[in-house]
């Protein structure tokens, strides 16, 4: 954990509320943000995490509350906050007509880059997001995932001191977010704060310093990944799965196995210190799984837990 | 590769840079449209030159004998000199229609490129600014163009042509900024095509470009003194004929930058309802 002291603060949120008419999307959030942090929102759709990326990137007025990004107030400031983020947004927005370099060309001058400075940063990008031999080409005929690195090589052209990525990975393959997970360390250790939403668990985890779960508009729980797997889950999961349409049925059956369990759709989950004692708990009761499983707790359970819900779509 | 190192070293070291300047920021948004430019050119050929020639052809030289033969032209005029700094007025009202409509919705809804320059260090303005700088940019290209074009053909009498140019480009910007408010509005491009019936056809047949405005039925005129083309038609006309009376010149001036003022009041206003949310 960071031993910052308040002029560390990056980014500091106080009653955050953020109103669509009469829709709250998100409400009365707390949080702070320390400089250098690797920092996560995560949570169900519709969570409001987006809605939060877009208020501390001034692009979308709160509706009450406090906010301050680098110490100044994106309702008076947004052009200066603006200038020194680097911003990803949820959806790709992109020239398709333009090249790939071009797109990159375009937006480092919104930043106040000379042409030669965005050029010559231009082809490390590329690089970056392996796309140089597409340099030239169009952007319309280029797959999701290229257009998402594109997207992300885009935020970093005006080296950003805060990085702002929605859903990054998503839509990216296994090899590309491996990738990206260790540029967004580089970046870390040269000392820019990053803040990220995602929906996968494992990016979460491996990545982020600190996190928030976001469910409703509203901040559920708040840590490191450690301390939240710690706070709200066992050492270790017992899943099992049933020949049964309904999982709910045996779950009566599995009553005083393990501290809580789980209904899934497809299997049930059981919390417990010691999961092998307890897979063998449940076959001296006579029950046969059709198969059964022992790992350890991730943010999953911390989230399932929280939220009632899984975040695997 | 060395390069790479380059552009993540440092990064966040580089410290606050000076803000834009007024001409940066709009500077930006400008060059993004030539960008944009260079590669969309050639649709653009037809609109913008072949139809004002055909225009110039046909009317001009062909119904323009037969005026001329018949009256001696409209008064005193040859009808080609009546009618060509007209059509430079017209042609700047096409333009500016033409990249005020299906353009700016573009960016508005479909690649979201305004939202993505709101990203950045711009301001709704800078965006606005940018952009209808560039569509004057094209307007003052076509105006050029077309009054090159006409003087070869004999549409022009006298240097006061050159004036033209200026007149076209205020003319445009009077149907710019207020379209640009206008798409701002509008959730699909269905909504043009009633601006381009209602609108651009009318006031081209009824705002004094091919006939003086008091040949229309009395109930009709009045419709022309509040339209801007009226008013740039008859600018134009003043300049390119010389028969310039300060008065009258400065009423039709006043008359399309009021357009322009109160378009931009509107534009800032929608742009931003519509993209700070
Ligand atoms: N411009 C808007 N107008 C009205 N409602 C909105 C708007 N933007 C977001 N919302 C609503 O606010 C809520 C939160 O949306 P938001 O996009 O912040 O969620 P999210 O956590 O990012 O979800 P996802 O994981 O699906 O991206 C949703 O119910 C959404 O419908
Ligand atoms: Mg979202």
């Amino acid at each position: 954990m960071s031993e910052g002291t308040a002029d560390d603060v990056l980014l500091e949120a106080r009653g955050l509320t953020k109103m669509f008419g009469s829709f709250t999307a998100v409400e009365n959030v707390d949080f702070a943000v320390q400089r250098g942090e690797l920092f996560g929102f995560l949570g169900p759709n519709g969570a409001g995490k987006s809605s939060t990326m877009r208020m501390i990137g001034a692009v979308s007025p709160a509706t009450s509350g406090t906010l301050r990004v680098f110490g100044l107030d994106p309702a008076a400031d947004g052009p200066r906050i603006r200038a020194r983020l680097g911003v990803v947004p949820q959806e790709d927005q992109l020239d398709q007509e333009l090249t790939v370099q071009e797109n990159l060309w375009v937006y480092g001058r919104y930043f106040g880059l000379s042409r030669a400075q965005v050029k010559e940063r231009t082809a490390g990008l590329l690089e970056f997001a392996q796309l140089s031999e597409r340099a030239k080409d169009r952007v319309e005929p280029l797959s999701g995932g290229m257009k998402r690195r594109l997207t992300i090589a885009r935020s970093l052209i005006s080296s950003p001191e805060l990085l702002l990525l929605d859903e990054p990975t998503t839509g990216l393959d296994p090899q590309a977010r491996h990738l990206l997970w260790d540029r967004l360390f580089r970046l870390k250790r040269q000392g820019v704060t990053i803040i990220l939403t995602t929906h996968y668990m494992d990016e979460a985890e491996q990545l982020c310093d600190r996190l928030v779960v976001m469910d409703h508009g509203r901040i559920v729980a708040e840590g490191s990944p450690r301390s939240l797997i710690e706070q709200y889950s066992t050492r270790e999961v017992l899943e099992l799965r049933f020949d049964a349409h309904d999982h709910a049925e045996y779950a009566g059956k599995l009553a005083g196995i393990g501290e809580r369990v789980e209904v899934l759709p497809d299997r049930l989950l059981v919390y417990t210190e010691d999961g092998d004692a307890a897979a063998a708990a449940v076959h001296s009761r006579g029950l046969a799984p059709l198969s059964s499983l022992v790992r350890r707790s991730t943010l999953e359970d911390v989230f399932l837990h929280l939220t009632g819900r899984t975040l695997v779509d | 590769m060395s390069q790479q190192t380059d552009v993540f070293a440092g990064r966040g070291a580089h410290g606050v840079r000076p803000p834009l300047s007024t001409a940066e920021r709009i500077g930006s948004v400008v060059w993004y449209q030539v960008v944009v430019y260079k590669r969309t050119w050639r649709g653009t050929i037809i609109s913008r030159f072949v139809s004002p020639l055909f225009f110039l052809l046909s009317m001009g030289i062909g119904l323009g004998s037969l005026v001329d033969a018949r009256s001696g032209g409209v008064g005193g005029v040859p009808y080609l000199q009546y009618l060509v700094p007209a059509i430079v007025a017209v042609q700047a009202m096409w333009v500016s229609i033409g990249e005020s409509t299906y353009a700016v919705l573009g960016n508005l809804m479909w690649d979201r490129m305004y939202q993505t320059m709101l990203g950045t260090p711009l301001r709704v303005r800078d965006v606005l600014a940018g952009h209808i700088s560039a569509v004057v940019g094209h307007i003052a290209m076509a105006s050029v163009i077309f009054v090159a074009v006409a003087a070869a053909f004999g549409g022009f009498s006298s240097w006061g042509a050159v004036w033209c140019v200026p007149v076209a480009v205020l003319t445009g910007l009077a149907f710019t900024v207020p379209v640009f408010a206008f798409t701002a509005t509008q959730e699909s491009d269905s909504g043009f095509n009633i601006l381009f019936r209602l609108v651009v056809t009318p006031l081209m047949l009824f705002s004094g470009t091919f006939f003086p405005v008091e040949s229309l039925p009395v109930w009709l005129q009045p419709i022309a003194w509040v339209t801007p083309l009226w008013h740039g038609v008859e600018a134009s006309r003043a300049v390119a004929l010389g028969t310039v009376d300060p008065p009258w010149l400065a009423l039709h001036l006043s008359v399309l930058v009021a357009f322009v003022v109160v378009g931009w009041v509107l534009a800032v206003r929608l742009f931003t309802r519509r993209l700070v949310k």
